[in-house]
C-alpha cells in the first residue's frame, strides 16, 4: 500500500509565525471589541443624580446582598425559579404594589427577608431604574 | 518526549485532584437535586436552605468538578508530555491547600448567607483574589515543566496554554463591576457578566477539550492528528468563540446592533469544532484499541452524540428572533446542562478514566460492568432532563406570548418540572456509580503494591486484543 502523505505542517518556523500572527490577531480584535462594547456599546442616556441614585445603589446593594440573582432574572440573567423583573415595574400585571407585597411578606417560594420599609423603596427604586433602560424589551413583541 | 509508562512523584498531587474533583461534584449534585425537588416541593427547605443558597452552592460545586479535573488531568499528563518531573512540586500542593481553602470558605459563605450577588461568582469578591492566586502555581507548573515549543506542539498545548491564559483575563474581567463606570450602569453592568462569564466558559472549555483530545491522542496512538492544519484551524474557530460568542446572550440588553450581528455570525461556528474532530478520531481508532479503552471510549462517543445535539439546539438559539422568546427560560438551561453534563462530564471522565485504568486497572477491571451501567443511566436520564427543560421553556414561551401570570406559567409546568426533578435524581444515581468507582480505585491506591498485579491485567487485556485481531 502506498503510504499517506504526512497531513501536517512541517515543524517550520514560517508555520510558528502563521499561528502567532492569527493568534495575535484575534486578540488585538477582541482587545478592541472589549473597550468598545465597554465604551460606545452599552452607553444609556439615563443619568441619576442626588438623592434618586443613592436610593437605586443602595437596592442594587440589597439586590446584590440577597442573591436575587439566584431566582430572579435581569435582562435574562439569573436563575428561573422566580419571575423575570426586568420589566415588572411597568408590567400592568404586577407593577410597584404588586412587587412591595413579595418584598414584604415572601411567597410561596420566596423567602421572607424581613426588609425594613425604606430597604422596600430602595429596591423598588433599583427595579424602577431597570425597567427605565428596557427599552430592547419593551420592543418585544 | 511523551514518556508515558513513567511513574512521577506528581502523580500522588493528581490523584489528590481527582479526589477533590469528584467530591466537588458529588456534593454539588445532591445541591442540585435538593434545587430540583424544590421546584416540585416549594416549601421544601424554604426557610433553612432555599433556592436563593441551593443555586450558587450547586453552580459553584458543579464549576469546580470541572476546573479541578481539568487540572487533575494536567498534573498527571505534564510530566508525561514534558518527559521531565513537575517543575514545582510544593507549588502543586500549594494549588490543592488553596483551592481547597477557598472553596470552604465559600461554602461557609453560602450557608450563612454572605453573597456577591454576580451571576455564577456568588461569593463575596474578595474571594475570587483567592481563586485566582490559587491558578498561579497552576500555570507556574504549566508552562515551566511543559517550557512549550509552539512550534512543534501538538493542539492540545495550544488549548490548555489558551485555556489557562483567558481564565487570568476573564476572572479580572469579570470583577470589572467593582468599578463605578461598571456598577453604575446597568447595561454595561449585565454586558460584563454576560461577557466575562461566557468568555470564562470558553476557557474553561480550552482546558477540557484539551485534555480530550490528549486522551484520544494517547487512545488512538495517532500523534498526527492533533498537529494537522485542520485541527488548528479547528482550534482558531475555538478560540474566535471564546471571545465572541458570548454576545447571543445579549441580545435582549440594549447593547448596539452590530453587537448582535457579530454575535449571531460567531455562534454558528459553535461546536462544530470538537464535533469534527471526535468523530474524525473515532474513524482511526481499531476495534482493539477501542475494546482496550472500552470505557474512556464510550464517554467520548457519548459526548459526541451530545455535542450534536446541543450544536443543534445552540444554532436554533442564536437566531436573534428566536433568541428573543427562548432567553430567560429552561431552553437555555438546557443548552448549559448538554453543554456541561453531555460534553464536558464525559470528556472529564474520559480523562478520568483512562488515568485510573493506567494508575489501577487490576481494580478497575472489576468495576467495569458497574461503570458503564452508570454510563448508561446517565446519558438516558439526561436526555430526559435536557427534554424537561425544553418542554418547561417551550411552555414558558407559550405563556408569556398569552400573557399569562408567571405563578399560572409555573403552574403549568409541574408535569414538566417532575419530569426534571426525578430525571436530576437518576443523573445523580448513574454520576454516584462513577463517582464511587474512582474513590474505590484511587482512595485505597498503592503504587507500588498495585504494579505487579496491574501488569498481569494489562498483559492479559492485550492478549484478549491480540485474539480479537487475529
Amino acid at each position: 500500500m502506498p503510504e499517506k502523505p504526512e497531513n501536517t505542517f512541517a515543524p517550520s518556523n514560517q508555520a510558528l509565525m502563521f499561528k502567532v500572527a492569527v493568534f495575535l490577531t484575534l486578540f488585538t480584535g477582541y482587545a478592541f471589541y472589549s473597550t468598545v462594547i465597554y465604551s460606545k456599546g452599552t452607553e444609556t442616556n439615563i443619568q441619576l443624580t442626588g438623592q434618586q441614585a443613592e436610593k437605586v445603589a443602595n437596592g442594587k446593594y440589597l439586590y446584590e446582598k440577597y442573591n436575587c440573582v439566584a431566582c430572579h432574572q435581569l435582562y435574562g440573567l439569573g436563575g428561573y425559579l422566580g419571575p423575570e423583573l426586568t420589566t415588572a415595574y411597568s408590567d400592568p400585571q404586577r407593577g410597584e404594589s404588586y412587587m412591595k407585597a413579595f418584598l414584604m411578606a415572601g411567597g410561596p417560594r420566596m423567602p421572607n427577608f424581613h426588609f425594613k420599609a425604606d430597604e422596600i423603596d430602595d429596591i423598588i427604586s433599583y427595579l424602577k431604574y431597570v425597567d427605565s433602560t428596557a427599552v430592547t424589551y419593551k420592543s418585544m413583541p | 518526549m511523551f514518556n508515558d509508562s513513567a511513574k512521577y512523584t506528581s502523580d500522588k498531587t493528581a490523584r489528590a485532584f481527582l479526589l477533590l474533583s469528584v467530591s466537588y461534584l458529588l456534593v454539588g449534585l445532591l445541591l442540585g437535586v435538593i434545587g430540583g425537588l424544590q421546584y416540585i416541593l416549594p416549601p421544601f427547605l424554604k426557610d433553612q436552605l432555599a433556592f436563593q443558597k441551593t443555586r450558587p452552592l450547586h453552580v459553584y460545586l458543579v464549576i469546580s468538578w470541572i476546573f479541578t479535573a481539568a487540572q487533575a488531568g494536567l498534573y498527571y499528563y505534564l510530566p508525561r508530555v514534558a518527559g521531565r518531573p513537575l517543575y514545582w512540586q510544593q507549588g502543586a500542593w500549594i494549588h490543592f491547600f488553596l483551592h481547597t481553602a477557598v472553596s470552604i470558605f465559600i461554602l461557609t459563605c453560602f450557608f450563612l448567607g454572605y453573597f456577591g450577588g454576580r451571576e455564577y461568582l456568588e461569593f463575596p469578591p474578595l474571594l475570587g483574589a483567592v481563586i485566582m492566586l490559587s491558578w498561579v502555581p497552576f500555570a507556574i507548573n504549566f508552562f515551566f515543566t511543559l517550557k512549550p515549543d509552539y512550534k512543534k506542539a501538538s493542539v492540545y498545548i495550544w488549548s490548555w496554554s489558551t485555556g489557562i491564559l483567558f481564565f487570568f483575563i476573564t476572572l479580572s474581567e469579570s470583577y470589572l463591576w467593582l468599578l463605578d463606570y461598571f456598577h453604575t450602569n446597568i447595561v454595561r453592568d449585565v454586558t460584563v457578566q454576560w461577557k466575562a462569564l461566557g468568555s470564562m466558559v470558553g476557557s474553561w472549555n480550552m482546558l477540557v477539550y484539551g485534555t480530550g483530545m490528549y486522551v484520544m491522542e494517547k487512545m488512538s496512538g495517532d500523534t498526527k492528528a492533533n498537529r494537522s492544519p485542520i485541527a488548528f484551524f479547528f482550534y482558531f474557530l475555538g478560540l474566535t468563540n471564546l471571545m465572541f460568542n458570548w454576545g447571543h446572550h445579549t441580545y435582549i440588553v440594549p447593547a448596539a446592533p452590530w453587537v448582535k450581528t457579530v454575535a449571531y455570525v460567531i455562534s454558528m461556528t459553535e461546536l462544530v469544532i470538537l464535533g469534527y474532530i471526535i468523530m474524525q478520531w473515532r474513524k482511526t481508532m481499531t476495534q482493539a484499541r477501542k475494546n482496550y479503552h472500552h470505557i474512556p471510549y464510550r464517554l467520548l462517543s457519548y459526548a459526541d452524540i451530545w455535542i450534536f445535539l446541543n450544536l443543534t439546539l445552540a444554532i436554533a438559539i442564536s437566531v436573534p428572533s428566536w433568541n428573543y422568546f427562548t432567553h430567560g427560560t429552561h431552553i437555555t438551561v438546557a443548552h448549559a446542562m448538554g453543554t456541561t453534563i453531555g460534553i464536558n462530564t464525559m470528556l472529564l471522565f474520559a480523562s478520568v478514566f483512562y488515568i485510573i485504568q493506567k494508575e489501577n486497572r487490576a481494580k478497575f477491571e472489576k468495576k467495569k460492568q458497574q461503570v458503564s451501567w452508570g454510563i448508561l443511566i446517565i446519558n438516558i436520564s439526561l436526555l430526559l432532563f435536557w427534554i424537561s427543560l425544553l418542554g418547561s421553556g417551550l411552555l414558558k414561551i407559550s405563556g408569556k406570548l398569552n400573557n399569562e401570570v408567571f405563578a399560572s406559567i409555573m403552574q403549568k409546568s409541574q408535569p414538566w418540572f417532575k419530569l426534571f426533578a426525578y430525571s436530576g435524581i437518576a443523573i445523580f444515581v448513574g454520576l454516584f456509580l462513577l463517582i464511587f468507582t474512582v474513590y474505590k480505585t484511587l482512595a485505597t491506591y498503592s503504587p507500588k503494591k498495585q504494579s505487579v498485579e496491574e501488569e498481569l491485567v494489562t498483559i492479559h487485556s492485550l492478549h484478549k486484543v491480540a485474539e480479537e485481531r487475529t
